[in-house]
């Protein structure tokens, strides 16, 4: 890795208005390959909403989103998934009444581009069932793999939304805060995971996490929101010592998270 | 071998199983079983509505796309081969090219609808598809010069498809072998390969990407599936499939009219047998069809029967009842307990015995 790399994602300025409130104010941030960047900030700071910007679920009122240097701003979501976007989502968001194997085959298709095939037997393909049962596996799911998605616990279900999100593939992979709501004993298999993948250094990993130790662990790289505003941006430990965000984020309700 | 013309897509249930073997069986061996022309329009009409509830089912129980423009391209299939058999006279290529033009129709049609209105909100969907349809009906009635207007056109087909013309002098366990015998296991085979396809597309990959839209439209867009192509195309293969077998209706029934192809009230019993046979499930569409037409054609008998024994032992209330005049009343209370009691169709509900 050199130096003068091009960031893997850049957004320069990006905004997003809601009437009057302004969400996501003026954004700029790059993120480097091999790097993992914890997005923190208190309730409401946007933190969901800039990656909505950037995954495209949401379009920006201003300002520019780039993918190894393209513009993805006004692509539709399927293409920046294509361009090598992946993401998971915080409220658990799965094809409910599939099984979990379909959930996860259903990810692997569509990386292998072939969701058009109206011919083929979809489970008699022997190469996506195979990848499919590397990822549940991963994820530690394989036992499940025949139970109906909606049926899973609430642990499970996160599991089999990162579980989709690594089926693509890609190399860009988005977090939205994957611990949330998991019990004691199942978020060391999802960090364990993340700490897997952050090994790997082709891939650029984005995160939204409210745990400081998770953050501590992971984070090689602090953004602050605040406001819709970025008010911070570097270096776990000198992020968390600098005035401004003890008073924008750490100063409120951190006794929650830690 | 099965598991392959079934695309790895079984009943699922010892019960279903029966049921979907009785049913084709029955369609099989029916000139032979229940001699008679009344029967085999009834199973006629069951093996085509197969293929057209299972192409409705395609948009409303895999993908959940609510659509009222189904008998129009039901219609346009019909239509389609009518018109050419009509201007061309009998003739196989008049049949050919009629199926062929409704085809390219239905699916161009489908695609136009698709590509203006798939992006809207599935209640205006609905709605639009409602209006085109409409718009087509009218368009049928005013063309009359084409289309024979509100009576309809009436037509000839090829000779060796129709009764007159014999193949064996001698009849064959008392069934005479005619045209019209070949032309009953012609549709009935086109009608079972196409259910058989449209059950391979549901069993293929992008089969799969329908149930993900139904399932969750916004997460099959995350992870890269451009829902509003797959929801087009599944809106011109539907839209095929039914123009399909709106010309073998047109084949067999040897007219086409509005009320056989295009009014409201085949849509709203499309709508029925894909619900009471279970939605996203094609097998709900055969038993769905085959229930649905049964009654509607032997109810009225049935009561009659019953009724007549009821007042023979001198019941009182009980004949008037269910006087076969009454029959409709009678087949829309089974319809609502259907529904109400099998809210996932008779198939959900039998697959949810087995389990």
């Amino acid at each position: 890795m050199t130096g003068q790399e091009h960031p893997v994602l850049r957004t320069d300025g990006l905004t997003v208005r809601f009437g009057g409130h302004v969400a996501v104010n003026n954004v700029t941030a790059e993120f480097h390959r091999g790097t993992l960047t914890a997005i923190v900030g208190p309730n409401g700071a946007g933190k969901t909403t800039f990656f909505n910007l950037i995954s495209g679920q949401l379009k920006a009122t201003e300002g520019r989103a780039f993918l190894n240097e393209e513009d993805i701003t006004s692509m539709p979501v399927s293409e920046r998934t294509h361009k090598g976007l992946a993401r998971a989502f915080q409220l658990t968001n799965l094809f409910s009444n599939l099984t979990v194997r379909e959930n996860v085959r259903l990810a692997v298709q569509s990386r292998a581009g072939i969701g058009l095939n109206i011919f083929m037997m979809a489970d008699r393909h022997r190469e996506l069932n195979e990848k499919a049962d590397h990822f549940l596996a991963r994820v530690g799911l394989y036992d499940q793999a025949e139970v109906i998605a909606s049926t899973l616990p609430h642990g499970g279900q996160r599991k089999l939304e990162v579980a989709l999100m690594l089926a693509l593939e890609h190399d860009v992979l988005m977090f939205d805060e994957p611990t949330a709501g998991m019990s004691v004993d199942e978020v060391p298999v999802i960090l364990d995971l993340i700490h897997e993948i952050k090994a790997d250094k082709n891939k650029t990993v984005l995160m939204v996490e409210h745990k400081m130790d998770v953050i501590h662990s992971l984070a090689d790289r602090i953004i602050v929101l605040h406001n819709g505003f970025l008010v911070a941006d570097g270096e776990p430990k000198e992020v968390m010592s600098s005035p401004i965000v003890q008073e924008a984020y750490l100063g409120t309700g951190v006794a929650d998270h830690v | 071998m099965f598991s392959y013309i079934f695309s790895g897509d079984f009943p699922r249930s010892k019960l279903l199983t029966l049921l979907l073997v009785v049913i084709v069986v029955g369609l099989v061996l029916t000139p032979w079983l229940f001699p008679g022309s009344r029967s085999m329009e009834t199973a006629m009409r069951i093996a085509i509505f197969i293929v057209l509830v299972a192409s409705y089912d395609l948009l409303l129980g895999y993908t959940g796309i609510v659509s009222f423009a189904h008998t129009m391209f039901f219609g346009i299939g019909a239509y389609g081969v009518a018109i050419t058999l009509n201007e061309m006279g009998r003739g196989y290529d008049a049949i050919f090219i009629g199926t062929a033009l409704g085809f390219v129709g239905s699916v161009l049609l489908a695609f136009l609808i698709g590509l203006f209105s798939l992006r809207v909100k599935a209640i205006f969907f609905a709605m639009v598809t409602l209006a085109v349809a409409s718009a087509f009906t009218l368009l049928v009635s005013q063309l009359y010069q084409f289309t024979g207007g509100e009576d309809g056109l009436t037509y000839s087909i090829p000779r060796e498809l129709s009764p007159a013309f014999k193949l064996m002098k001698d009849k064959v366990f008392g069934v005479s072998i005619n045209g019209k015998l070949v032309l009953y296991y012609c549709i009935l085979f086109a009608s079972f390969g196409l259910f058989l396809f449209m059950l391979r597309v549901v069993n293929s990959p992008f089969g799969r990407v329908l149930q993900a839209i139904r399932e969750n439209e916004f997460r099959a867009e995350a992870i890269g599936y451009r829902t509003v192509i797959y929801r087009t195309a599944t809106n011109c293969l539907a839209a095929g499939m039914a123009a399909l077998a709106g010309s073998l209706m047109a084949i067999w029934l040897k007219y086409t009219g509005p009320d056989t192809t295009l009014s409201l009230n085949i849509m709203v019993d499309i709508l029925l047998m894909v619900v009471i046979g279970g939605m996203g499930t094609l097998y709900g569409a055969v038993i769905g069809s085959t229930l649905f037409i049964m009654a509607q054609n032997y109810l009225q008998e049935l009561m009659k029967v019953a009724s007549d024994q009821f007042s023979a032992m001198g019941l009182p209330l009980l004949p008037d009842l269910i006087h076969p005049d009454r029959w409709l009343l009678w087949f829309g209370i089974l319809f609502i307990l259907s529904v109400y009691f099998f809210p996932t169709g008779i198939v959900g509900r039998l697959r949810k015995a087995k389990t």
